[in-house]
């Protein structure tokens, strides 16, 4: 689950880690009460969506209105603010539909010596928590990564004890830091390092990481993500949750225990686990179709998922046509047609229905379809079900 | 022969009493009874509280301890919930438990990295397979996992995948060209799992039992790049791969939690390469997995 920046600096803040001082702004008038507030001779107005890239990115409505802008006055704060707030905000990231900006942070401006890059990950190679830093503040580390590697620092460290100081030293010092930033590197590091731990995280990257000519490292941007598969322990964190900033269909999907995933072409995949999803979609283009999403239904998917699976797929207009492909082991095929034959009659299916079944009740589930006196065609096997289902189109 | 699993496994369920735990054991059994009959391959179960009742048959046991004891059980399936699973597997190894399947989806990560942690610091004799993976099956002599057992016939392929259907789709393709498998392992699509590919390669690169490897991969971190520079390097049997998630758009989530490209790193398209580079015959199509095998079989004769 993803958050905002500004709920993840206040959740900083309240860790003990150093972000500017920073004001929530909903209307134009709070933006330029906030820069009043913040009392410096300059401030930063920044887009709250969860893309990337807000700082190049421009509005539809406004398209020489960058998403994150320096002000010097409360009038331009103001007048910045209504430009931005209610309108859309395209990044590269966004996609060209972009994302409405509902919520702006106001942010006092720092005396910057240095731009450094932060990131905590888990590094499944090595089954632990990473931390990660590099010189290059300010890019992205995936290009850091390609162009120049020797740059990007790592340390791992213990899931229980976190970073150890001299682990934050060393960083520190690699990083060629000196003097009180060393001392401020060591607390600022273990800390992020310490948040990872307390708020089952997925990522915390804070890129640029800010070094002013005080010495002190401070949080320029915010980047958090939680992994879902704990948020049942933390109910606080669960509320941050901004439903406006995912695709409606995935939250219906995820409500219903399902995996969608919505994609450009048309299509349609209902396929059990992960792995066969995806290959069937690798299927699909090989035999020159283009699928309209990756979807999921699980192992142990009952009569209700497997209709709201269909529900989802046809509230997509460019769905053209269904596949679908199941491998019954936990999931038997009778459970499926079952579905899928209710599901036929209530939603109403009109587009061609191209159905490959194996596994568990294989026998029982053809002749249910058989039986059924629906227009619904067989595939054979992997190959063969492809096939008739792009060419159905 | 096999690899992880042979005629002297016994098999207990941790969260025997819950309603998948209780059907994938009976399903588990009934595989055992019909491929040997007589012989006393899953001996029960545990779940806390419920020690000394019996479900369908099953002895249950309040501690993994406990239910190794008096069953002589030295493997054990868990279907323990996601915010309990990590200690389930502690509770295993620390009964000294060799071999651990995990089938439960959803455990959080950290407490992953931490069980982990446990595993490799004090329990070098236990391993742990998944978890959020099928289980494992060695055809004919034991199924510990939620893989339908019919589409798994008995042969020298070791199979190695990190999907559950995707697994299933192989064995059965290998099953239409008369490859049977020597052992099939689903390791797991989560961040962290228990055994990654190089271990169960070199298990089977030494076994005896299997003449041909089909490894199955997906798109994300580079686990699989790691493992054909050790096929590369190390492995001498034929061996296939396919890996999906080719037309995967990056950045998005595929289901799995490590099925994400971020940044053009864990493409297909730079999997394949290395796993070819290494002399690994790549199936093009998911269709096209069992007869990958039979080619990489037939141009190392």
């Amino acid at each position: 689950m993803k958050i905002h920046e500004y709920q993840a600096k206040q959740l900083f803040a309240a860790a003990g880690i150093a972000v500017p001082k920073n004001i929530v702004a909903k209307t134009a008038d709070e933006a330029a009460a906030a820069f009043a507030a913040l009392g410096g001779p300059l401030a930063v107005v920044k887009s709250q969506i969860h893309a990337g890239g807000r700082g190049k990115g421009r509005f539809k409505e406004h398209p020489d209105q960058p998403g994150v802008v320096l002000v010097k006055s409360a009038d331009a704060a103001r007048e910045n603010a209504a430009r931005m707030l209610g309108s859309t905000l395209v990044t590269i990231q966004t996609g060209p539909e972009g994302k409405q900006v509902q919520t702006l942070l106001v942010e006092a401006g720092l005396n910057i010596a240095r731009e450094l890059y932060l990131g905590v990950v888990i590094d499944r190679e090595v089954g632990k928590p990473v931390l990660i830093v590099s010189s290059e503040g300010g890019m992205e580390i995936e290009v850091v990564a390609e162009h120049s590697p020797e740059k990007i620092l790592r340390e791992h460290f213990d899931p229980d004890a976190g970073l150890f100081p001299y682990q934050a030293r060393k960083l520190a010092f690699a990083l060629g830091l000196e003097g009180n930033a060393v001392r401020s590197a060591e607390k600022f590091f273990r800390q992020v390092c310490r948040f990872f731990l307390d708020n089952d995280c997925s990522m915390t990257e804070v890129n640029p990481l800010v070094v002013t000519k005080e010495g002190e490292l401070v949080a320029l941007d915010a980047k958090v993500t939680f992994d879902d598969n704990a948020l049942f322990r933390h109910p606080k964190l669960a509320e941050l949750r901004d439903l406006s900033e995912e695709e409606p269909m995935e939250v219906a999907a995820q409500n219903a225990g399902l995996s969608y995933v919505k994609l450009d072409g048309n299509l349609g995949c209902l396929v059990n686990g992960a792995g066969l999803a995806m290959s069937t979609m690798d299927l699909i283009k090989l035999h020159g179709g283009e699928p309209a999403n990756f979807l999921d239904v699980g192992g142990g998917a009952n009569v209700e998922q497997v209709t709201e699976a269909f529900r989802i797929i046809l509230a997509d207009p460019n769905v053209k046509g269904i596949l679908v492909n199941i491998f019954g082991g936990i999931m038997k095929c009778d459970t499926i047609v079952t579905a899928l034959l209710a599901a036929y009659d209530n939603i109403g299916i009109k587009v061609p229905l191209v159905v490959r079944l194996e596994g568990t009740n294989v026998e029982i589930a053809r002749k249910m379809l058989a039986e059924s006196g629906k227009k619904i065609v067989t595939g054979m096997n992997l190959t063969d079900a492809a096939q008739k289902a792009v060419a159905a189109i | 022969m096999s690899i992880l699993v042979d005629r002297n496994t016994k098999i207990i369920c941790q969260g025997i009493t819950g309603k998948a735990g209780l059907f994938h054991s009976q399903q588990c059994r009934a595989y055992a009874q019909q491929h040997r009959p007589g012989e006393d391959v899953f001996v029960g179960g545990c779940t806390p509280g419920k020690g000394g009742t019996t479900v369908d048959g099953f002895p249950v046991f309040d501690t993994v301890e406990e239910a190794r004891r008096k069953t002589g059980a030295n493997c054990s399936l868990i279907f323990v919930p996601p915010p309990f699973a990590g200690d389930a597997i502690l509770e295993a190894a620390d009964a000294g438990i060799e071999l651990i399947v995990a089938i439960t989806e959803g455990i959080p990560v950290l407490d992953m990295a931490r069980t982990k942690k446990q595993l490799d610091a004090n329990y070098p004799n236990s391993r742990l397979i998944g978890p959020n993976c099928p289980g494992v099956i060695t055809p004919g002599v034991a199924k510990i996992g939620i893989m339908p057992g019919y589409i798994h016939t008995p042969g020298t392929v070791g199979l190695i995948s990190k999907s559950g259907t995707l697994t299933y789709e192989a064995a059965w393709q290998l099953g239409n060209v008369g490859l049977g498998q020597s052992t099939a392992i689903g390791i797991g699509g989560d961040p962290i799992i228990g055994t990654m590919y190089l271990e169960l390669l070199e298990m089977f690169q030494n076994d005896p039992g299997t003449e041909a490897i089909l490894m199955i991969g997906e798109i994300g971190g580079n686990a699989e790049i790691v493992a054909a520079e050790y096929i590369r390097d190390h492995v001498t049997k034929p061996t296939a791969a396919f890996i999906a998630g080719k037309t995967a758009p990056p950045g998005k989530r595929m289901g799995h939690a490590g099925a994400i490209i971020s940044g053009g790193k864990g493409t297909a398209a730079e999997k394949v390469a290395a796993l070819e580079a290494a002399g690994v015959v790549v199936a093009e199509s998911p269709a096209d997995m069992g007869a990958a095998v039979q080619r990489a079989m037939q141009r190392r004769r």
